[in-house]
């Protein structure tokens, strides 16, 4: 049987070649002669690929270039005859069953050409009328049709669902019944792709930093400065894996680290969690270990009241559209702006969810320093708050409602704990201070008249707290100085009114659509192709159905990424753990260096520009400089941010350039059912739809070419091409019961079918509220964290809503920033702070409007045409600084004026945008620009990209955290009078921090 | 003869701009011989977006606008136009020949909307021409609108008295009164973008406590002639719209039983917010 096997594999290859050009191309590129044999070879066959042609012997040649060797010749039937079963095959890989010999490279041309003999009759897209062929891609905001034609992107559209897709959901609420409109409502970056695709600082080749020299002088100090020269891909992938040896040749596992933005792409295969980690964990780095960024404030706080650690602190969310609608008398959108960030990866698909609330005239209040996209777009009260103050706003409703009584005394009793406690706070039992509307009108600046008036609403009404973008957790206020106290305070009031009861609750129509969450497709953090069971949720989502091979990270050193340049410079760097399965996982210190483990010598940069998004930005400009970092290498599609800090640049393509799958807003383990925010569940074959730019190639390439130079090509690739990897992610979810593979790549996409009326899930927290065991479709928490029986209370201690966190009281009661009961503490970031005297503006620098991160931004790219992203002064795009009009006043700008951002952080050059939208005292920019451009010397001179991330204090929310309070900043605006310089004034790092202490 | 119309609801406008990108995802890089050359990448908005600020303080509200070629029936441009290089079509939508457009620049000036750009590169005056390239290949909306996530925009084939119905019906508007062009884009709400509101917030105190007074009688007076009359809301605010902006002086009377009556003096031009009036006892 395995002769006959053997003899039939030429055929194949036969066959395909003769149906097929393209794969007559592919075997024309190399010449081999391919050895198959049992190890003690008893029975082989040989093929010989030469110039295109095939020829095969029975029998063992005398000179093969790749030889596969089965331990025996049961073994070579079972794994090759079909139907092929992964599992078996993974087992024989593992136990060394079965070996591939001979160069690493034509091991894996050659594996990967028999997935290519299988796959040569896909036909991928549809072919239209006009000539050209329609294909799909997923973005961070929504799937996409991409119309190419002659190899060129003509236009790229939103889908629009045809009479073969399902039937959309319907909601009936006070007699009216809604349902959704048939197509994706996009975010804005999401239609920027044709510009990001063809953007002119693409990365078209390899390049090397035209004064380092790997065998020689380095030139550490003029990164940022040098120039760069092309070279070969050949070169610049034998520095890399020559570095990546060297490396752990001098200093030992773990001297690389590697480090990554969170989202420059969408999919299963291409993404950091997928080939990025199985590549990373091949080669062993220290883990740039992430912060919960955009969910800080939730997961080091309100996680403590209520549990949720498995979605990083927030809430439940099944159910909440349905009970808003009908039930709800009040939303209370409190920094909650779900129309500029569309949730997160919603696009606008919750737009038309939230004007159902103006159809039913629910009444609406927004609360946020700056009168939002979402005040704008639906209406209602405005109360603006100075940043970081929102917590006392909510300790004094909390006064009023308790001094009223106008709070649930029954639910406080049955469902909670440590009430008495934080009401003896609130009345000014323990500092002799009553927390009302009086006493927060000095912190806030918000009339108490108006708190009154609104406690008294909510007491009264049925009423959702909208919180964060997502309704229930994320961005907003829960990234400032005070953003643990913030989301705290905010689940206590919900504590307060019940929490579950109907039209009680947390959300902003943002999640909980009814859609059918039983049918399996996996998110962005479910493991991808990572093959690490450890750290995604590839061991609980999708390992069983998509077996693939382990792979495990020889060094458990971390670095807490907000700590990196500490880590570098410093050579010290301590943080917390972000550990989601228990509220405990976040008590563990990191401490680097690890005991005995190798410090750091070479960073390897991946996806999306830093400097725009992480805090006090100019500590990272300096760590790039550092002596302490020997190599730098970034693969990246665009020439932006810190790119040119790189001693070389691999050039990555585009989602458009390569096969991948994903489906819409499913971030699988990272956040369980983030999809709820779409209003149909799609899934999207993410054609290759045209060629790669220049010389760039997908990561997954760049990975495998430098996998074979460390002898892992077919450890990393398991002999698959990306596309095979694809086919292998599609079968392994539940989309074979429905499509076909052959329909799919041509359609492009998949709607899942609605859930039916009769299955939706119950209301979030409706249970809890009721006394019941949770009902709810969702693993969390953990079976081993409920307190009595299984599915019955809440992840706290108690089971119970703790105003008082057992938690808290367990690790650090006297912590006094992080209390068991939450209070309010003046941010430590004011213009009475030390250091901060002379910057009197407060900036706030919510998550951008109109790009992703970085992604979209700078690039050349449409988006530059919009006025309230950039603004075009004297030919160069300014980021947009908004300002009250008094501000702007006292200091003589005007909109259209360039400015001066700075502190004693750094300088930024902005474009002035004069607004009523501020209240006074308050200045607005989006955090996030893809552009880092110092006009001097890096580090010493003002950047005009408008990176205001440089500008954001450098401090976690709270000490025992590992967070960013880059919400907002200190600063002073000034008019632009042309002075280039920059001289920084606070320390650069914790480590210079405690020396400048120690000196004085 | 049904003919193209286009919707454009300022209230429900929110400034995603994916109308002006898909415009430029549109034509950027790409010629459609016959109805348009290629778009500069940037700095034409074809498809622009007007943003008006209304209010100070805590009472302010924001409309936007998109503005394109209004596909006038009267179209100053056609007139401009020399060897018939702009035309209108029987459905209604208002082509430049690329071609025949070369060097006419007279036809950017002719547009009383500001809504033709001249390409230098090219030599061509360019416009939205309403996806006319598209719905001949049988696309049935323009771009713009499909990608709209509010319906602000919405494209309607219809014959010219079914859309006088829907002007007359959804309170449609030109958004150049002053004009006689005879557009056919249409506008709904303009209100948010074109008048002016009065506002304030009636408080009043009681035993040292300062409140939000509810249910405050507030009465607008324009030369002694009462224009309008409400209440103010949970918070004492009331918000008087729809003014004309540069209306001249008003009156603002601000009772409640138990309490002297408030007047404010205003002079209109922008929206005013009043700021707080607090009513004291009356006795």
């Amino acid at each position: 049987m395995f002769r006959l096997i053997l003899w039939v594999l030429p055929w194949i290859f036969r066959i395909a070649r003769w149906r097929f050009p393209e794969f007559r191309e592919r075997l024309a590129e190399r010449n081999m002669v391919v050895q198959i044999r049992t190890a003690d070879s008893s029975a082989g066959r040989y093929i010989v690929l030469q110039d295109g042609g095939i020829r095969s012997g029975a029998g063992i040649h005398d000179d093969p270039t790749v030889e596969l060797i089965f331990k025996t010749a049961a073994i070579g039937t079972k794994l090759l005859m079909p139907p092929i079963d992964q599992l078996e095959q993974i087992d024989a890989l593992k136990n060394f069953l079965v070996r591939l010999e001979g160069p690493d490279e034509d091991g894996v041309w050659f594996a990967q050409t028999v997935m290519a003999a299988m796959s040569a009759g896909w036909r991928i897209g549809r072919k239209m009328t006009d000539g050209t062929t329609r294909y799909c891609t997923m973005t961070n905001g929504g799937p996409l049709f991409v119309y190419v034609r002659d190899g060129k992107i003509i236009r790229t559209t939103p889908i629009e669902f045809d009479a073969d897709d399902p039937e959309s959901w319907s909601i009936e609420a006070r007699g009216k019944v809604f349902t959704p409109p048939r197509n994706g409502a996009l975010a804005p970056h999401a239609m920027n792709w044709k510009s990001m695709v063809y953007a002119p600082n693409r990365l078209q080749y390899p390049m090397k930093r035209v004064d380092f020299d790997p065998n020689g002088e380095r030139n550490i100090q003029n990164r940022g400065i040098s120039g760069y020269e092309r070279i070969s891909w050949d070169e610049a992938l034998d520095i890399v894996s020559s570095e990546i040896q060297r490396m752990k040749r001098d200093y030992g596992t773990g001297a690389i680290a590697s480090s990554n933005g969170s989202h420059h792409n969408w999919g299963n295969i291409g993404y950091y969690l997928s080939a990025k980690l199985r590549f990373m964990n091949a080669i062993g780095t220290t883990e740039v270990h992430h912060n919960p960024d955009s969910w800080e404030g939730w997961y080091w706080g309100a996680l403590h009241h209520w549990g949720g650690s498995l979605r990083v602190g927030g809430g439940e969310l099944f159910g909440t559209i349905e009970d808003c609608l009908e039930n709800a008398e009040m939303v209370v959108f409190w920094s909650s702006n779900p129309e500029a960030t569309g949730g997160v990866y919603g696009g606008q698909e919750g737009t038309v969810r939230r004007r159902w609330l103006r159809d039913l005239d629910i009444e609406l209040v927004h609360i946020d320093p700056y009168f939002n996209d979402t005040a704008q777009f639906l209406g209602g009260k405005w109360i603006s708050p100075r940043p970081t103050t929102s917590p006392a706003l909510a300790l004094a409703i909390a006064h009023v409602w308790i001094t009223e009584g106008l709070y649930d005394k029954e639910y406080v009793e049955a469902r909670t704990k440590g009430f008495d406690a934080w009401r003896d706070y609130i009345l000014g039992a323990e500092d002799g201070v009553a927390k009302s509307p009086e006493w927060q009108e000095s912190e806030t600046g918000v009339p108490a008249k108006d708190v009154r008036a609104l406690a008294r609403k909510w007491g009264n009404k049925r009423t959702y707290l909208a919180v964060g973008g997502m309704g229930n957790t994320f961005g907003g206020a829960c990234r400032n100085t005070n953003g643990t106290q913030w989301t705290r305070t905010m689940v206590c009031l919900m504590g307060m009114q019940g929490l579950g009861k109907p039209g009680v609750n947390v959300g902003n129509l943002q999640l909980g659509v009814p859609l059918d969450f039983s049918f399996y497709f996996p998110g962005y953090a479910d493991g991808g192709i990572s093959g690490d069971l450890n750290n995604t949720a590839l061991a609980t989502a999708l390992y069983q159905r998509m077996p693939q091979l382990p792979t495990m990270n020889p060094s458990t050193q971390l670095i807490p990424r907000l700590r990196l340049p500490e880590a570098i410079i410093d050579g010290h760097a301590e943080g917390f753990l972000w550990d989601a399965r228990t509220m405990e996982g976040q008590f563990s210190k990191i401490v680097y260096p690890k005991q005995g483990h190798a410090k750091v010598h070479m960073l390897y940069r991946y996806g999306t520009a830093i400097l725009g998004t992480l805090n006090d930005a100019n500590r990272y400009v300096a760590m790039y400089r550092s002596p302490n970092l020997e190599f730098v290498v970034n693969q990246s599609i665009w020439n932006e941010g810190d790119v040119e800090f790189a001693d070389v640049i691999l050039p990555a393509c585009t989602n458009l350039e390569r096969e991948d799958i994903g489906e819409w807003a499913n971030a699988g383990g990272y956040g369980a059912h983030f999809n709820s925010q779409i209003n149909h569940r799609v899934i999207a074959y993410q054609a290759k739809c045209v060629e790669p730019v220049g010389e760039s190639r997908s990561d997954y390439e760049i990975f495998s070419a430098l996998a074979c130079r460390l002898g892992l090509g077919s450890y990393f690739t398991e002999g698959m091409r990306e596309v095979d990897w694809v086919k292998r992610m599609f079968d392994a979810s539940d989309l074979p019961q429905h499509i076909s593979w052959k329909k799919f790549i041509e359609r492009g996409y998949f709607v899942v079918p609605s859930e039916k009326p009769e299955h939706r899930p119950p209301t979030a927290y409706r249970w809890f509220a009721e006394g019941r065991k949770k009902d709810l479709p969702e693993a969390m928490p953990l079976p081993g964290d409920y307190t009595e029986q299984f599915l019955e209370g809440l992840q706290t201690q108690s089971g119970k809503f703790e105003f008082e966190s057992s938690s808290l009281k367990r690790y650090a009661p006297e912590d006094p920033e992080r209390p068991p009961i939450v209070k309010y503490t003046p941010s430590w970031e004011s213009a009475e702070s030390p250091g901060l005297e002379g910057y009197p503006l407060q900036l706030m620098t919510p998550h951008s409007r109109y790009s992703f991160h970085t992604q979209g931004d700078g690039k050349d790219s449409f988006l530059n045409d919009i006025a309230d992203h950039r603004m075009l002064i004297d030919d160069h795009c300014y980021w947009v600084l908004r300002l009250n009009p008094q501000d702007a006043a006292a200091r003589g700008i005007k909109t259209g004026d360039l400015v001066k951002v700075f502190n004693g952080r750094g300088a930024v050059l902005c474009a002035a945008l004069l607004t009523e939208r501020l209240r006074v005292g308050v200045a607005q920019g989006y955090e996030s620009s893809a552009v880092y451009e110092p006009m001097g010397e890096p580090g010493r001179s003002v950047d005009r990209g408008g990176c205001l991330n440089l500008l954001s204090p450098r401090r976690s929310q709270v000490k025992n955290s590992h967070s960013m309070a880059n919400g907002t900043a200190m600063v002073e605006v000034v008019p632009w009078d042309g002075d280039i310089s920059f001289e920084r004034t606070e320390p650069l790092t914790d480590g210079q921090a405690v020396a400048a202490e120690a000196a004085e | 003869m049904s003919k193209w119309n286009l919707i454009v609801d300022v209230a429900e406008c929110t400034n995603c701009s994916l109308c002006t990108l898909a415009v430029q995802d549109e034509h950027v890089g790409n010629e459609f011989p016959g109805y348009a050359a290629e778009m500069p990448k940037h700095g034409h908005h074809w498809i622009e977006i007007e943003r008006r600020e209304r209010g100070q303080g805590t009472m302010v509200d924001v409309a936007y606008v998109p503005t394109m070629c209004q596909h006038c029936d009267d179209a100053p441009c056609i007139a401009a136009a020399r060897d018939g290089a702009v035309s209108k079509r029987p459905d209604g939508i208002v082509v430049i020949d690329p071609d025949k457009a070369k060097g006419q620049k007279q036809i950017v000036d002719a547009c009383p909307y500001d809504a033709v750009y001249w390409n230098k590169a090219l030599d061509i005056p360019q416009h939205w021409l309403f996806d006319a390239h598209l719905l001949d290949a049988g696309w049935k909306e323009p771009r713009c609108v499909s990608v709209c996530p509010t319906s602000a925009l919405r494209a309607v084939k219809v014959d010219d008295v079914q859309m006088q119905k829907m002007v007359d019906d959804e309170e449609l508007e030109p958004l150049r009164p002053d004009l006689t062009t005879k557009p056919r884009v249409h506008y709904k709400n303009l209100w948010r973008y074109n008048r002016s509101f009065i506002a304030g917030t009636v408080s009043v105190e009681r035993d040292g406590i300062v409140d939000c007074l509810e249910d405050a009688q507030v009465v607008l007076k324009q030369d002694g002639n009462i224009v309008s009359c409400l209440q103010s809301d949970g918070y004492g605010d009331f918000k008087i719209d729809r003014l004309e902006v540069d209306s001249g002086a008003y009156t603002v009377e601000v009772s409640a039983s138990g309490y002297a009556t408030e007047t404010r003096e205003v002079t209109l031009d922008e929206s005013i917010n009043l700021g707080e009036i607090r009513l004291t006892s009356a006795r």
